[in-house]
């Protein structure tokens, strides 16, 4: 093993430490850069809300920096301002998500405001309504977001109304403005609590200066209350093609979502799904959906897949932007381009391509503290071992092309895909 | 931290190169100085297509056969066009960093410009600007810059006018290659684990032999004094009204251009994911209700541009209110300065913003390009020495010489049908 190879962050270099509410800590030192980074997750994200209180697991997480028992609004900004840190609380369909970070000096600050806006929040009235304010103004600017239009269409389209994906996570106009302070503080006092939080810190610091200032912070954090961990269930695939169109004043390009149910994060077909992922839209110039629709065809200034994984099930989703008059031809080449994968298997030649591009990329995803943080959080939020990256090449390196085949007609059918297209009416006239 | 060396070829080339061995990485740029900035009217946008051709192939490395090396090599490429330059990077693995090199001494001088990719790319850079259009922002931007820019060319957008887009010719577009792009008009710059040496040696072996010819003759033009403040109004669909107020300051390499810096951090804060909540102007806008969200932009330029701060409106206020509310904070500024503890707060904010946007040596490349571009190399070196160095006195003095009624553009997008879009399915 190299001295980098060595350096992977893996179960030698990584401290992992479960304390007794059922945090788990990871701490990597990182000492080439000046600063450090906190990134964490708890069972707090709108997997837990109710359909007509949308939103409400969002909005409690961005209320959380609002107000505490200890310090007002201002004094909390201020502790992290004054110093240069940030942080920031973001409620995602599974997770409440925290992410921070400060010169390696003022990790003790950072972790004190982040352990109280956890614990102790009060959600003050004055600055919730402000926050709710803030988030009906952002909804309503989305609400004229092409883009942002398709993929809530087709993620609507996609996941029935009885499944939590089916509404994201930003809720909306009529769903914020009923949420109540007594909604969003029995939301944190069921949902908020250590057992399953995993915080990993990397950075310049030393680790038992760190493990000592968590065990300080959220070492004696108990939530008696803290409910059962919710898991969302794979729905039903679409039965034939569902199209889904969105007319937007005033636009002058279509954005085009296209979405199949993908497979999770954990599942064994994982890998091969990001190996047929990356040929049909990510390798080079956006695979070989970027290599017809954009550099063949000139249709298109973006047009590519992604595999979100997750706790899943996420959605497998093929995303394009091109002229209204486009709109069909780029629809057909995608199509064609996913029955090519579904129906041959990739050549040695693209099988080969990806192993390298996948494993190759690693140094680079894991040059910054965000970039290390973000891996160590996925190898213990998916359980797939803390030697996952030190393995990960020979992992990629064991798909066949028929796995990548097998994965590909899992999960991807161009006669059951969701097809959503968000822009101006066909009749209007151009920058109406 | 490390030193930075400099160098020139004999054909003109500057090379820049710092070593960083804390990740077995090499970040390569190469940029150009020619932008936005340097297009004439009816040629507006050519310098960012001309950046898309360039990865249209060489003779050696065809359309395409570079995103697969590249991708291959487990690397990072990409380019952008700004208003003051091109800029072109790979970031790889340390062994793996000759393709890009070889790669960029190639289409520095052997880019073919096929008329049949030529055309295939102006609907692509359509669709671009097509996409860009659709944020109503955009429409706002753009009539603010050309408010504000009536000779210069500032004035129009990097991707350029739809009319230009669509009659420029191939011709035109190699021309401005051949003009442009030359090793007395590039600066070359690594960072990341090397010997300076061998690199500097593998260089000369790349780049030495390309044709050596003077430094283009730059397009610019002067903007000549504003003599008043300007205002434009936009209407587009939608249910969000923003304000935006711009003045005029000096270039990057001018000596007060840092001290607006600490100014912009005092009234907007550093950036971030913190939304700066503390500084002057989230209070006094987002906190009263009148506005969802303030930020600002202060950019380092080659020629003089603007400040600008942006509100977005809550629904129901008036851009009048948020005018009243921003001139109220930049009086209080011009009369009152700023405490000491504030500068203290943008001294500690920018030493961290600075930490955080050179952890990666793909962000330290760009910023020695950029500085060298700008100014000098060492205008990114010696930032934070020169950003600690601006007191109170020179915050107060560059609000009252900048900040100022005559100077001023300010610009208004309101939302013209509050009607909710329709939905159908088929």
């Amino acid at each position: 093993m190299s001295s980098y190879a060595a350096s992977i962050p893996n179960e030698g270099n990584i401290n992992r430490v479960e304390f007794d509410n059922g945090l788990v800590l990871l701490i990597y030192e990182n000492r080439a850069v000046e600063s450090v980074n906190i990134t964490a997750s708890l069972h707090a994200g709108s997997i837990y809300e109710k359909p007509e209180r949308s939103g409400l697991a969002s909005l409690a997480a961005s209320a959380l920096l609002t107000g505490t028992q200890q310090r007002s609004f201002d004094e909390i900004h201020a502790s992290l301002e004054n110093i240069g840190a940030e942080l920031s609380l973001r409620g995602h369909i599974h997770k409440l998500g925290l992410f921070g970070k400060a010169l390696a000096e003022d990790l003790g600050p950072l972790l004190e405001t982040a352990s109280e806006a956890l614990r102790y929040p009060t959600f003050p009235a004055e600055h919730v309504e402000r926050l709710r304010g803030e988030r009906l103004t952002w909804l309503q600017y989305s609400s004229f977001d092409t883009r942002y239009r398709a993929s809530k269409a087709m993620r609507q389209a996609l996941y029935p109304a009885s499944h939590p994906y089916h509404y994201g996570t930003h809720g909306d106009e009529e769903s914020i403005a009923g949420i109540t302070e007594a909604e969003l503080s029995a939301f944190h006092a069921s949902h908020v609590g250590p057992d399953g939080m995993i915080l990993v810190i990397v950075g310049n610091v030393d680790t038992e200066e760190a493990l000592r200032l968590v065990r300080e912070t959220l070492g004696d954090w108990r939530n008696p209350e803290q409910s059962e961990v919710a898991r969302a269930d794979f729905p039903e695939a679409p039965n034939g093609t569902e199209r889904q169109r969105v007319f937007v004043l005033g636009k002058t390009q279509c954005d085009i979502s296209m979405g199949a149910l993908g497979p999770a994060r954990g599942a064994a077909d994982y890998l091969a799904a990001q190996i047929a992922n990356s040929v049909l839209g990510e390798f080079g110039m956006m695979g070989r959906i970027g290599k017809s629709v954009r550099e063949e065809q000139g249709l298109a200034y973006y047009a590519y897949s992604h595999l979100g994984g997750g706790h899943g099930p996420d959605p497998w989703i093929v995303s394009a932007g091109v002229n209204p008059d486009n709109v069909e031809k780029a629809i057909d080449s995608i199509l064609f381009q996913i029955e090519r994968l579904v129906s041959e298997a990739v050549s040695d030649e693209d099988l080969a391509d990806n192993q390298s591009y996948f494993t190759g990329r690693l140094p680079l995803r894991l040059e910054s503290n965000e970039g290390i943080s973000s891996q160590i959080h996925a190898m213990e939020s998916y359980k797939l071992g803390l030697n996952y990256l030190a393995e990960y090449k020979d992992m990629i390196y064991r798909i066949s092309k028929d796995d990548a085949l097998r994965a590909a007609q899992r999960y991807l059918d161009p006669n059951n895909m969701v097809i959503a297209v968000a822009g101006p009416a066909p009749d209007s006239s151009r920058n109406a | 931290m490390p030193q930075t060396t400099r160098h020139t070829l004999s054909n003109g080339l500057t090379v820049i190169l710092k070593e960083v061995h804390s990740a077995p990485i090499i970040s390569w740029w190469i940029g150009y100085r020619v932008g936005s900035r340097n297009e004439p009217t009816g040629k507006t946008g050519i310098s960012h297509w001309v950046e898309h051709m360039m990865f249209k192939g060489t003779e050696r490395f065809p359309a395409g056969a570079l995103d697969r090396e590249i991708d291959r090599a487990g690397g990072q490429w990409n380019a952008f066009t700004y208003m003051d330059y091109t800029m072109y990077f790979e970031t790889l693995p340390a062994d793996k960093i000759d393709i890009a090199m070889e790669a960029e001494a190639d289409r520095m001088a052997n880019a073919i410009f096929d008329p049949e990719e030529t055309e295939s790319e102006r609907t692509v850079i359509i669709s671009e600007r097509q996409g860009l259009e659709n944020q109503p922002t955009f429409w706002l931007q753009e009539e603010v810059r050309g408010a504000a820019f009536r000779v210069h060319g500032y004035h129009h957008e990097i991707i350029g006018d739809e009319a230009d887009l669509r009659s420029m010719t191939r011709d035109d577009l190699y021309a401005h290659y051949r003009r442009h792009y030359c090793p007395a008009n590039a600066v070359a710059v690594a960072v990341g684990a090397f010997d300076s040496a061998d690199m500097l040696a593998k260089i000369e072996s790349l780049y030495g032999s390309i044709e050596s010819r003077p430094a283009p003759e730059l397009f610019t033009r002067a903007e000549p004094s504003q003599q008043g403040e300007r205002r434009v109004w936009v209407e587009r669909p939608g249910k969000t009204a923003f304000y935006e107020i711009c003045h005029r300051i000096p270039n990057a390499a001018h000596e007060d251009w840092v001290k607006l810096k600490v100014l912009d951090n005092v009234l907007s804060g550093s950036g971030g994911a913190s939304d700066n909540k503390t500084s002057r102007l989230y209070q006094a806008l987002v906190k009263s209700e009148i506005a969802a969200g303030v930020g600002a932009m202060i950019v380092p330029t080659i020629d003089p541009y603007l400040y600008s701060i942006i509100v977005t409106l809550r629904e129901g206020r008036s851009p009048e209110e948020a005018e009243e509310v921003l001139l109220g904070e930049i009086a209080r500024l011009q009369e009152g300065g700023i405490s000491q503890e504030e500068l203290s707060k943008a001294r500690k904010q920018a030493k961290a913003a600075f930490a955080y946007s050179t952890e990666s040596v793909t962000e330290q490349a760009y910023w020695l390009a950029q500085s060298f571009v700008l100014d000098k190399e060492d205008w990114f070196d010696g930032y934070l020495d020169r950003l600690t160095r601006v007191s109170a006195d020179d915050v107060l003095d560059v609000a009252k010489r900048y900040l100022v009624p005559k100077g001023r553009v300010v610009g208004i997008l309101q939302p013209s049908e509050p009607s909710e879009p329709e939905a159908e399915r088929e």
